[in-house]
């Protein structure tokens, strides 16, 4: 059938949820860096090796892929539509006094995260599985040194974290918009979905913000 | 008072417009927004010029016909009012506003600050009714409808059209329009019936229009001279998808 404006941002309410979701993951891995250096190592390179093995988790990395994509690509189609509707522009532009600034500008918010994305990729998730990783005591790759060693630059720390506070932004709307895309109406529900919205955006955000900031203050070498 | 006008004329559909300045003395603050231009118009007619076209009907706030962008808001600074409700107290003496018509794709100019909104009236005709004959008024307690939910229907159908919703919606959506019309008829035990079917047409005549996504800035709801509430949007979508998983 025809695609319509509502099947569009049904896709990108499913896959901002299952991105979201996926974050959560990611973050409670990630907490792992924060134990005492050398737990630390160990935890994090078996799991990164727990991860890279399963068959199940490498299912769930192609829908992750995917949704990934998916999410992009359609955003890039929902602002040609969106661009094209507007027809011509008001002289005099004043309506920005009734929204937040987050809700107008997903599309900028969702780019400065790509561009973060595909350097996230391409120097942990393209080093990890292409790279040559020296090993550590039990013969994992030694993705934690990796990870200590790129964020004991500053402008290194600086990106991430700026890439996540637009993250935070993104989420914050994201999350309750997606909630509005699958129907949710019910008054209760829609402001208990508010307040879920901001504990998990304020929680992922702060969460990923914390670990950069740690390793370059706590594990200088 | 006096105030220095700044108004978006142009001459029919296709022509080019522009932002006109024009300085009009004399002005109360007793006036409405629409008696303000009514003054302009006057004056401009003595003067032998055309005068500044807009559209108005019932001037109480309840036809939708009037609706411009004032200082860069729909009908102006003030939330849930229609143009001709805002009234010159709103603003100061000495100041500068700038009055454009409604803008969307699906809303083109037809002159000055007149547009077309039979854009709406498409959504309407592609399912915005109950197709049953209606015959005589009905016993009124042959079908039982609750308090609540009766009230809920009518606050749904208070909307009146006037597009400020599409107007200040950074992509041009009607989805507060449309999902108004769903609402108020899907909670109707009459309207419910046809709900599926309704709600595919409706968003399929939103979408053949020219309307955009909506992003759920929830600007129209600040804007809409009846309070229409986002929710609506949300039953909206769950009512499509409800359709689209059900659909035969």
């Amino acid at each position: 059938m025809k695609q319509t404006t509502l099947i569009y941002k049904l896709v990108m309410a499913t896959t901002g949820l299952f991105l979201c979701f996926f974050l959560i993951i990611h973050l409670l891995g990630n907490l792992q860096l924060l134990s005492p250096p050398e737990l630390a190592r160990e935890q994090f390179n078996w799991y990164s090796h727990l991860l890279s093995g399963n068959i199940l988790i490498k299912i769930i990395s192609y829908v992750l892929y995917l949704s990934l994509i998916a999410h992009a690509v359609y955003a890039l189609i929902i602002t040609r539509v969106n661009i094209k509707a507007q027809g011509s522009k008001y002289v005099y532009d004043k309506r920005s006094k009734v929204s937040s600034w987050n809700s107008r500008n997903m599309g900028i918010l969702g780019t400065i995260i790509l561009i973060f994305l595909i350097i996230h990729f391409k120097d942990y998730w393209y080093v990890y599985k292409f790279g040559n990783l020296p090993l550590d005591a039990k013969g994992n790759k030694d993705l934690y040194t990796i990870v200590i060693t790129s964020f004991q630059q500053g402008w290194y720390v600086i990106l991430y974290e700026l890439s996540f506070i637009a993250l935070g932004f993104h989420l914050l709307h994201g999350f309750f918009s997606a909630s509005r895309t699958l129907g949710l109406y019910h008054r209760k529900y829609a402001v208990a979905i508010r307040v879920v919205g901001w504990i998990y955006s304020l929680a992922i955000t702060l969460g990923f913000m914390l670990i950069p900031i740690y390793i370059y203050f706590n594990l200088n070498s | 008072m006096k105030l220095y006008l700044k108004i978006w004329r142009q001459e029919h559909r296709e022509s080019k417009g522009d932002m006109v300045s024009y300085e009009v003395e004399g002005i109360s603050e007793q006036m409405s927004f629409l008696e303000m231009l009514d003054l302009l118009n006057e004056r401009l007619i003595k003067k032998g010029e055309r005068v500044i076209e807009f559209d108005h009907d019932c001037r109480e706030g309840i036809c939708g016909a009037c609706g411009m962008m004032i200082n860069g808001r729909a009908h102006g600074p003030l939330s849930g009012t229609t143009t001709c409700q805002l009234h010159m107290r709103s603003f100061k003496d000495g100041e500068t506003v700038y009055i454009e018509p409604f803008r969307a794709a699906a809303f083109p100019v037809l002159r000055d600050l007149k547009i077309d909104r039979s854009a709406f009236d498409h959504i309407i005709q592609s399912g915005g009714y109950v197709s049953a004959s209606t015959g005589q008024a009905p016993e009124s307690n042959s079908i039982l409808i609750a308090h609540d939910t009766a009230e809920a229907a009518f606050d749904a159908a208070a909307c009146i059209g006037c597009g400020a919703c599409v107007a200040t919606c950074k992509n041009s959506s009607a989805a507060l329009f449309t999902s108004a019309k769903i609402s108020h008829l899907v909670l109707l035990p009459q309207g419910k019936l046809e709900s599926a079917d309704r709600v595919i047409k409706m968003v399929g005549q939103m979408d053949a229009e020219g309307f955009g996504h909506c992003s759920n800035t929830e600007a129209c709801e600040v804007e809409c001279p009846q309070e229409i509430s986002v929710l609506h949007i949300g039953r909206m979508n769950y009512e499509y998808n409800k359709a689209l998983a059900l659909r035969k």
